[in-house]
């Protein structure tokens, strides 16, 4: 076999200039094969960061509604029948009250999940709306309490904070994070002061230690965190008063049977985050199949420039391959050779298309892209996971192999003798 | 050496098919000995070439008994006779037929390395040393394509020579060649047959060459007539 491949190498370097162009062409795929693939994860990655870093994977809460069922229905239903149309009441005053949005027992809730083997993290989140008292108006606003150590490791919090350090929102009294957009509109610098009344009307001055900006101008203009014990204060509520429980599980795909049983068990709201961002499940997706449909293609077509420059050598070298048969070459030899060659190629060009491909994403991973959606990036996303390198060179090979198979079995069956006497 | 013929033919018949059936070889039998020079004459469109290549195990296509030391080719798979061709038969061409892509020494060594019988740097030294003999070393490291015709057959009869064969055959070796340059590879193939005991086969219609073989076979209308 060895003496086959140096026969191949030989003969390539014989037509350089042929083998080059046809390396060329599979080293260009596979550049754009990679490139096209790491770019693409790159930027699935950072959209899906945006959102799925930032959403827990369940979210337990109370959803303000009315009951479904009015009390005097239920107290007619217990005493009578409950198919008798004949009687309709016209009482439907009952309506919800604020207290509904506490998840009763949240700390129990708490315990349970920590316990629970499927589960990485739990974390409290109290939401409330709140007004800003900027001058004259007033600026209408939510503000969550939360446990500022577990949203920096889980949530990653920190991110997003483009002023100010996530510590001092944790440590600090009476502290609060203003969005961007709110901030602006108050031109509250750190340092500042800043009024805030509850629904209820009680007012309290908190200190600004830092500005987030979350890529989504809207979120920006109206939100702002404290601590949950800031929080509780402001609305003069108990240590156990929490409106949300975040879930991150260990496993993403558990979140909507798990969703559904938490919601049955502690008779809450459960929102799990593919029901609420099925969007972006599908939309990464359609982006996969299409890098991937495009770098195959590219493939095939280099797969049948090797096709076609390998019909032509064989032609040239219908003599060489005559005498390589007359001196005692067997068919399987002749076509292990021109398979071999064609397999040179392929892999010359795989590696070199690696390599420009690594240039091309480091290239493009240099590219600066500012943009106010995405706060955290400064240049084009790449991922750079070996994973495409493989799926790439292992495309590569098998087309090139597939390429050269026709053209060898060909050159297999040619005929010395009809050569040798044609002269 | 055994006693067996280096090659037996018996009774081989052959038919061009398209467009029409033509028989082209009728009932040709014959042998060659060790050590025996022997050419084949014949007008052209005899059969004499195709004899040749059916006695070189290349073409199959034909009826009757072929022997290689004594070893029946009818009907025997492809890898067996690329083998036997590699390690029995010598061949010896109108047209050189080197490899223009190899240096003239890796031309020589090329079906040697394919035997594996030794190792690569044994049949270096062989090769070397049938170029030596052919007066071509000098030439060795030379790309074939940069030779002369009469250097190039020289080169060629070196790599029939490389794995010691049982038998050399050559289609018009010198119907290509000059008269100085026919007469060096006339020479070499006595010096082959004589020195060395190999047999060969020669396919010519040069005359002067054939009369002076050990002996000539003649042919006429795909039968041997002497």
């Amino acid at each position: 076999m060895r003496l086959l491949i140096s026969i191949a190498i030989t003969i390539l370097r014989a037509k350089l200039k042929q083998s080059v162009v046809a390396a060329v062409g599979v080293m260009f795929s596979i550049t754009m094969f990679v490139t096209l693939l790491g770019f693409m994860n790159g930027l699935n990655d950072l959209l899906d960061g945006l959102i799925l870093n930032r959403t827990p994977h369940i979210r337990l809460y109370n959803e303000l509604k009315a009951s479904p069922e009015q009390p005097v229905a239920r107290a007619w239903r217990e005493k009578h029948d409950a198919a008798d149309t004949t009687v309709h009441h016209f009482i439907r005053s009952v309506k919800p009250k604020s207290e509904l949005q506490k998840l009763r027992n949240a700390l129990g809730i708490m315990r349970t999940l920590e316990k629970d083997p499927r589960v990485l993290d739990v974390t409290p989140r109290l939401v409330a709306q709140v007004f800003f008292n900027v001058g004259t108006t007033d600026l209408n606003a939510q503000i969550s309490g939360i446990e500022v150590e577990q949203e920096v490791r889980y949530y990653m919090f920190a991110d997003y904070l483009v002023e100010g350090e996530a510590r001092d929102l944790a440590t600090g009294n009476n502290a609060v994070v203003l969005g961007k957009g709110l901030a602006d509109m108050m031109a509250a610098n750190i340092g500042d002061v800043v009024q805030v009344t509850t629904a209820v009307g009680d007012r309290a001055l908190l200190r600004v230690t830092g500005i987030f900006q979350s890529g989504i101008a809207d979120y920006d203009k109206v939100q702002c965190y404290a601590s949950i014990r800031t929080v509780q204060e402001l609305l003069g509520r108990p240590g156990s008063y929490l409106t949300d429980i975040n879930v991150k599980l260990k496993d993403i795909g558990q979140a909507p049977a798990m969703a559904r049983e938490l919601a049955q068990r502690f008779d809450v709201d459960a929102l799990d985050i593919e029901t609420a961002n099925a969007q972006f499940e599908t939309g990464t997706q359609v982006r996969n199949i299409i890098s991937y449909a495009v770098g195959v293609v590219l493939l095939v077509v280099s797969g049948f420039g090797i096709y076609n420059i390998l019909n032509m050598l064989i032609y040239e070298k219908l003599d060489s391959i005559a005498i390589l048969k007359a001196t005692g070459f067997s068919g399987g030899d002749v076509r292990r050779i021109f398979l071999a060659l064609s397999m040179v190629i392929g892999a010359v060009g795989a590696v070199g298309g690696l390599l420009f491909g690594f240039i091309m994403q480091h290239i493009i991973d240099n590219i600066p892209f500012v943009t106010q959606a995405l706060p955290t990036v400064s240049t084009f996303p790449i991922d750079y996971d070996p994973k495409y390198y493989l799926i790439a060179v292992t495309f590569a090979l098998l087309t090139t192999w597939v390429a050269g198979w026709f053209p060898a079995r060909k050159a297999a069956e040619v005929d010395p003798v009809e050569i040798i006497r044609g002269k | 050496m055994s006693n067996t013929n280096a090659l037996e033919v018996v009774k081989v018949n052959k038919s061009f098919h398209d467009p029409v059936t033509v028989p082209v070889l009728k009932d040709v039998s014959l042998e060659v000995r060790r050590g025996e020079f022997v050419s084949v004459t014949g007008k052209s469109g005899c059969g004499k070439s195709t004899l040749l290549y059916i006695l070189s195990t290349m073409d199959t296509d034909y009826t009757g008994e072929v022997l290689i030391d004594g070893e029946a080719t009818a009907g025997a798979d492809k890898g067996r006779l690329a083998r036997i061709r590699n390690e029995k038969i010598g061949f010896v061409f109108q047209f050189h037929y080197l490899l223009p892509e190899f240096s003239v020494l890796r031309n020589v060594m090329l079906p040697g390395l394919k035997l594996g019988r030794k190792s690569a740097a044994e049949v270096e030294a062989d090769a070397m040393d049938r170029l030596r003999q052919l007066d071509m070393a000098d030439q060795a490291l030379k790309m074939a394509n940069q030779l002369s015709g009469g250097q190039k057959q020289r080169v060629a009869i070196a790599r029939a020579l490389i794995n010691d064969p049982l038998i050399i055959m050559g289609d018009e070796p010198t119907g290509n060649l000059d008269k100085k340059n026919s007469e060096i590879v006339f020479s070499i193939f006595e010096h082959i047959a004589t020195e060395h005991k190999r047999s060969l086969l020669i396919v010519t219609h040069d005359v002067d060459f054939a009369a002076r073989t050990h002996r000539n076979i003649e042919m006429e209308d795909g039968r041997v007539l002497r």
